[in-house]
């Protein structure tokens, strides 16, 4: 499959402080990515990187193999950086207008863009009039007038009232399905797990895992269970394959399970040990949950 | 070339300060053009200003390019401002993204610099001219065309201005801190000049006289010298009070020509390098 970018050890500090550290990963075309961490963790700092306005201390990327200037590379992108930046007194027409002669493309598509953002009513209006939605929603018509090979958007949805996120957040997902690589870099859980297949976590600068969404842990959540005779239950359980470490907690047991279970099956063989459960649930990690565990670990 | 004019000329035409701005300094140059018929009276003499003969041929040169030289302040607001917005707005951050390289957004700046210079060369070309065969009492092709290196040393003499404004813009990223830093460069080298008066003479030594062509708003200003002693009324008036024998030159100096096309040269490539050193 086509690589779109590949960053290689990219390491930048400021001053004193390590902002991004020796990270490497790469982005396949068709995929949705996500970089998730908490704020801080050094996302912006990456994109800006390899979107080529901060300069990286050491350490590289590659967009399309290498095949192409970057600056070039960069028209064939679409890329919208933490808040939308236009000018002020243009309208939405003439500040794409303005983009497409940075990109080199004609003005043809500019309507259909604004219809997709439905800014089109408000086309003729100058930038400075908009509200923060609205300006997200061009920034994103923007980034898409060269209906680029990818998307790169940077918490897209930061400081919008939940109606704007929705907005964003369908448009997003309309762009997806036309099988537009994506790459989105949130601190917000639930938005990467809605639309990213593939996630890279930040920590403090730090790369803690890059991979694909499901496999971000390969633990298979934990059983809660419980009998009146929790010692052979305890007993009962720890031979088992799937069973890791088992807590014992004031309601019960708690077992990290290694592999899928079926809970009708533990019971009818806890029963045939003569064991009756008084409680048998499955409990799935969250996304949330194993964020929380990944970026609190060391 | 054409791209990155089309883009920065897309920019100066949406911008409410430059259409301001550039339509005060056009009605400046209009109003000067009006002044041939101001009239005034001034040691036994009478009549408009046309009259004392600052409209003939080829003193007219000199006379309309030193003083509309004042007015490029207001397109250097315009070009500070335009490019400090930049920043303040972050649109560079996003033309970069979009795709112009750092060098590439250098250039459009500095192409735009040189086209304005070129439209203002030739709006004061096209003013003096029309000034010229209203007022002027020689109208021979020959006269007409002649010293025509002021027209060249006010478009140098732009030229290193709008880098400057240019260089101060990136530098400074704050449109009123960018004038400001202009402003304060310019009283810089006016104090400068003044120690190396005083040092000149106290050692004998000739310091002011290269400052005067090294210092970058030194050698702008000293490409065109001032005019007033080639006008004949009042150079009959130092006659007559007989100083006339201070020897006054009035010719542009290629030194100075050499100076401001390095300092100029030295902007452009001082602003790429900021801009690609700095993280934005």
């Amino acid at each position: 499959m086509e690589t779109i970018l590949e960053i290689n050890q990219l390491h930048k500090n400021y001053g004193t402080l390590t902002a991004v550290d020796h990270i490497s990963f790469k982005i396949k075309k068709g995929h949705v990515y996500g970089i998730l961490g908490p704020n801080g963790s050094g996302k912006s700092t990456t994109l800006g990187m390899v979107l080529n306005v901060v300069n990286p201390t050491s350490g590289g990327y590659k967009w399309f193999e290498g095949t192409t200037s970057n600056h070039d590379a960069l028209k064939r992108i679409g890329a919208i950086i933490e808040r939308p930046n236009f000018y002020p007194s243009m309208s939405a027409i003439q500040n794409l207008e303005l983009v497409c002669k940075i990109k080199n493309i004609d003005t043809s598509k500019i309507e259909e863009k604004l219809t997709l953002v439905e800014l089109l009513s408000r086309k003729h209006s100058p930038f400075k009039t908009y509200s923060l939605g609205m300006k997200q929603r061009l920034a994103i018509a923007s980034a898409l007038l060269n209906d680029p090979e990818i998307l790169i958007l940077d918490e897209p949805t930061n400081g919008l009232d939940p109606q704007g996120i929705r907005q964003i957040r369908d448009i997003i997902q309309k762009i997806a399905a036309n099988g537009t690589t994506i790459l989105l870099a949130s601190h917000l859980l639930d938005e990467v797990e809605k639309v990213c297949t593939d996630v890279v976590v930040l920590r403090l600068g730090k790369m803690l895992y890059s991979g694909p969404v499901d496999e971000m842990n390969r633990n298979h959540g934990s059983i809660f269970i419980d009998a009146t005779d929790r010692e052979a239950l305890h007993h009962f359980l720890k031979d088992k394959a799937y069973a890791g470490t088992i807590t014992t907690n004031d309601d019960g047991l708690e077992v990290k399970l290694y592999e899928e279970v079926n809970n009708a099956q533990i019971n009818k063989e806890a029963f045939e040990n003569g064991i009756v459960l008084s409680k048998l649930f499955h409990k799935k990690q969250s996304l949330e949950d194993q964020f929380i565990e990944l970026t609190n670990q060391n | 070339m054409k791209r990155l004019l089309d883009i920065e000329f897309h920019k100066f035409r949406y911008s409410k300060s430059s259409k301001t701005l550039t339509i005060i300094y056009l009605v400046i140059v209009v109003l000067l053009m009006l002044t041939g018929m101001i009239r005034i009276s001034f040691n036994q003499f009478s009549g408009s200003l046309s009259d004392l003969g600052i409209f003939n041929f080829p003193l007219i040169w000199h006379i309309t390019t030193y003083f509309t030289s004042y007015l490029k302040i207001f397109i250097a607001i315009v070009l500070v401002s335009l490019t400090a917005s930049e920043y303040s707005n972050r649109t560079i951050k996003q033309n970069l993204i979009d795709g112009l390289s750092k060098k590439e957004l250098i250039l459009s700046k500095f192409y735009l610099a040189l086209t304005l210079a070129v439209l203002t060369t030739l709006i004061v070309f096209i003013a003096s001219l029309i000034l010229g065969l209203i007022y002027s009492d020689f109208n021979e092709f020959s006269i007409i065309f002649s010293q025509m290196g002021y027209l060249g040393a006010f478009f140098l003499a732009h030229l290193i201005f709008f880098c400057f404004c240019l260089f101060a813009g990136i530098l400074i990223k704050r449109s009123a801190f960018a004038l400001g830093f202009v402003f304060v460069w310019y009283i810089f080298e006016g104090i400068l000049n003044i120690i190396a008066r005083l040092v000149d003479g106290f050692y004998d030594t000739s310091i002011y006289d290269w400052l005067l062509h090294i210092l970058p708003l030194n050698a702008m200003s000293n490409l065109i010298k001032q005019p007033f002693t080639k006008i004949d009324l009042v150079e009959s008036t130092l006659n007559q009070i007989s100083i006339a024998e201070i020897d006054l030159q009035y010719d542009i100096e290629w030194l100075d020509i050499l100076s401001v096309c390095i300092w100029s040269a030295l902007f452009i490539y001082w602003s790429y390098v900021l801009l690609k050193r700095r993280d934005l």
